[in-house]
């Protein structure tokens, strides 16, 4: 599996063209990301207003837990990560749980934002480390956000990029599906479609993801991995170490 | 206004009150929460702003919560809320699953003294399936096609929170908490736990004003240094790291939390 900075990396790329990137509860990769994306705007003169939940040196709101859902519903917010316990190939994604939702089987934590922001911002970009076949499946068992529709409702947002631990896909919207867009070093095209519990076609261009270069491994071992501190301290500390490029895998 | 002790405000919530509380990160008012369970309340409903972790999870375990209104439950970085995911599994605890801007549009919606507010987003999930207090009505100012949802006020009856600073006027520093303010004009009554005594009048300052809940709706006020241990409180501590990984390990079973529950009732 790929290791933190590898996805960091992969995740910044995808939103690199936003002038607005959030990011939510628990998610140490995405914010790294984030955090990369807006370092790398910053060097090309460009500004990226970034949104960190839970870090406030990484939140530029005084309004309340409630403005960064109005700056998405406003058209401001052009990139946010979402993750999934499970995620289909239509791209609905299931943050609730499997079985009946009053007598789960299995819980999740909860939809949290997901059903509003799937449906507002432009740019979403899913991310789950685990590729495996329970997590990416044919049909999710309830659909804590919709990957596109219903037809005729206001949809300015849903899913572009889906990120694992061992691959990306794009969302192909004309088919309402993701399609296998690249994977990552040291994977191969048999096992990374074996572990994927949809259907899987090739994106036009598919290849393999690239991997970071020196200069954005000094960015993410340096500014980053400071920044990452003051968000996620422990995750910093272990993934993010200064001086030299970490080939372990991180715990899903 | 006295300062009351966080005993006194535990025992001003009574059994089967809809208690309004924030997230985790947010100021949750854990010495209250822990007097909540030493006074053994019951019969809870606890609407989380927008979400909720171990405070929920300590008073589902202890028996205290019949319904919980959350876009979510989590001990975040520490894993799942087991003992409310074993409630829901056993059929003890009533989930009114949301999402988080809903839960904040439900406040709202009560702070103006409106009985709905639409907003953006929702249609396609299956929450509306679980909601059917939520409706999709067709926007009434557009000619063409507008599905939009509308969700329903929520009418705490208890807003209950802590907060860095209070002063004798009962006047609350919440500073950016601003979810703390909205949370206390939607409910009928909020009481307030907070890290410390300010002398003179917050309402003076025109830097500390803005960030002031006022005292027209704040009923009483503990003082309680540490009260949201073991969680984080904003710059004042971080989260106890080993108390919460202890509790993390300890309630995947029931046996573990009640031990864990004991030491931090006794301890």
């Amino acid at each position: 599996m790929a290791d933190a900075l590898f996805l960091a990396h992969t995740l910044a790329r995808l939103v690199a063209a936003s002038r607005s990137v959030a990011v939510g509860t628990n998610s140490p990769i995405p914010a790294a990301a984030t955090l990369l994306a807006r370092e790398q705007a910053a060097q090309h003169n460009g500004r990226m207003v970034i949104s960190i939940l839970g870090s406030p040196r990484h939140t530029p709101f005084t309004d309340g837990g409630r403005e960064l859902f109005d700056f998405a519903a406003q058209g401001r917010l052009d990139s946010f990560f979402l993750g999934g316990g499970q995620i289909d190939g239509n791209g609905n994604i299931n943050l609730l749980g499997i079985g009946d939702p009053t007598r789960p089987k299995l819980r999740f934590p909860g939809s949290f934002g997901s059903a509003y922001l799937y449906s507002l911002v432009p740019n979403v970009v899913l991310f789950r480390d685990e590729h495996s076949p329970r997590v990416l499946v044919s049909q999710v068992d309830f659909t804590s956000a919709a990957g596109s529709g219903p037809d005729g409702s206001y949809r300015p947002g849903g899913p572009r990029w889906l990120v694992t631990g061992r691959a990306v896909f794009r969302f192909d919207p004309a088919r309402n599906r993701f399609r296998l867009h690249s994977i990552h070093p040291g994977e191969t095209l048999d096992e990374v479609t074996a572990l994927t519990g949809f259907a899987v076609d090739l994106d036009d261009g598919f290849g393999e993801t690239p991997t970071p270069d020196t200069k954005t491994l000094a960015l993410l071992r340096g500014p980053v991995a400071r920044e990452l501190a003051f968000a996620y301290p422990r995750f910093a500390a272990q993934h993010f170490p200064s001086g030299h490029f970490s080939s372990e895998g991180h715990p899903a | 206004m006295p300062f009351l002790t966080t005993l006194q405000l535990a025992q001003a919530i009574p059994d089967g009150a809809l208690l309004a509380v924030p997230a985790d990160y947010g100021g949750v008012a854990m010495a209250v929460t822990l007097d909540l369970i030493r006074r053994n309340a019951r019969d809870l409903s606890l609407a989380a702003a927008p979400v909720s972790g171990l405070q929920a999870d300590l008073l589902i375990g202890a028996g205290a919560v019949r319904q919980l209104q959350a876009a979510a439950v989590s001990l975040g970085e520490y894993g799942f809320a087991q003992r409310f995911t074993a409630a829901l599994k056993a059929g003890r605890l009533t989930m009114q699953d949301a999402t988080c801007p809903a839960l904040h549009a439900g406040l709202q919606a009560a702070e103006k003294g409106v009985p709905f507010l639409p907003l953006r987003g929702i249609l396609g999930s299956d929450l509306l399936k679980l909601r059917p207090d939520w409706k999709v009505i067709q926007n009434p100012l557009a000619e063409m096609p507008d599905p939009i949802v509308v969700v329903p006020a929520i009418h705490p009856d208890v807003a209950l929170f802590h907060a860095p600073l209070a002063d004798r006027h009962g006047n609350v520093w919440i500073g950016l908490r601003r979810e703390l303010a909205t949370m206390a004009h939607a409910a009928r009554r909020t009481l307030v736990s907070v890290e410390a005594v300010f002398d003179g009048n917050l309402l003076d300052d025109p830097l500390r004003a803005p960030g002031t809940l006022p005292h027209p709706y704040v009923e009483a006020v503990a003082l309680a240094s540490k009260g949201a241990w073991p969680l984080a409180f904003a710059d004042h501590y971080p989260a106890d790291h080993d108390a919460l990984t202890r509790y993390a390990e300890a309630s995947r079973s029931d046996e573990g939390f009640q031990a864990v529950l004991q030491e931090w009732l006794h301890g």
